[in-house]
């Protein structure tokens, strides 16, 4: 039963990491291919994490709680580096493809 | 929460636990890094929980409080129900041809006052459907978000303050309950 559940984690939190990558090379601009690794991945790796928490938890005694901790960490940063690198691609005025760039103050 | 002892914003002296939130933050960061409730574990979780935010208060001018933690928790579940649906959406779209994205930047005025839960509420952006935070105007109070699919822009900025800033400022209790 926990071998089921720990699969589907893995294979559900993988496919996300890989969505994330794929969406990372194939988007058209530095905006739009933040989207892909912020979100995608986030959740990918949230899977494979609970996937962890579940296997180890059910193997030792007790719950594992580490991977709570590195979520959490995961779900600070994600939107900090994105916001950065956004913050940084508008500075120097990137593409944005079709979208306009708004306006500069 | 108790509001018997607000601490003086940035200055004072903190009192024994100016920010009894991050304390517990603290404390259960480090149980949760050691994986065990071995008492002397606990003894050290409780010593950093006190200790942490009394050295770096001066670093936490006027942090909020939680106000309303129902409004908060509501806000949570919502959030990561939209976390699982932005992802499928995301994947739709990256699936499909690049020629059907309509990108674009949003404008979104803010409401919000407080710096910490502008941040929080920057971050919840990022992390939900097909936007993420670029830049804020803090003279003006406007953070600009870039969006991956726009159908409606003026319905979009409308979604982010009605489910994430409004619930986010009534819970660190800037807004009235409506």
């Amino acid at each position: 039963m926990v071998e089921i559940v720990v699969s589907i984690l893995l294979v559900f939190g993988s496919a996300f990491v890989l969505l994330g990558s794929v969406g990372l090379v194939k988007l058209p601009d530095v905006y739009a291919r933040l989207h892909a690794p912020t979100k995608a991945t986030t959740l990918g790796v949230g899977a494979l994490l609970v996937a962890s928490a579940v296997q180890h938890s059910a193997l030792r005694e007790g719950i594992s709680g580490q991977e709570l901790l590195v979520t959490g960490f995961f779900f600070l940063t994600a939107p900090i580096g994105a916001y950065l690198v956004s913050k940084a691609a508008l500075h120097l005025r990137l593409k944005a493809g079709k979208a306009e760039l708004p306006p500069r103050d | 929460m108790s509001e018997t002892s607000p601490a003086e914003p940035g200055g004072g002296r903190p009192g024994l636990v100016p920010h009894p939130l991050l304390s517990v933050l603290v404390a259960a960061t480090w149980l949760l890094a050691q994986n065990s409730l071995y008492i002397g574990h606990i003894l050290l979780a409780v010593a950093l929980g006190v200790g942490l935010p009394r050295l770096t208060h001066r670093f936490w001018p006027g942090a909020p409080r939680l106000r309303r933690p129902g409004v908060a928790l509501r806000l949570l579940a919502v959030f990561f129900y939209d976390l699982l649906v932005a992802n499928f959406q995301v994947a739709r779209l990256v699936l499909g041809p690049n020629a059907r994205l309509r990108p674009g930047f949003l404008q979104v005025p803010l409401d919000m006052q407080d710096e910490f839960g502008i941040v929080l509420l920057a971050s919840m952006v990022t992390l939900t459907p097909g936007t993420v935070t670029v830049d804020r105007d803090a003279e003006h109070n406007i953070m600009l978000v870039h969006a991956l699919d726009i159908d409606d822009a003026d319905a979009m900025v409308a979604l982010i303050k009605s489910r994430y800033e409004k619930p986010l400022r009534e819970a660190l209790g800037e807004a009235p309950r409506c």
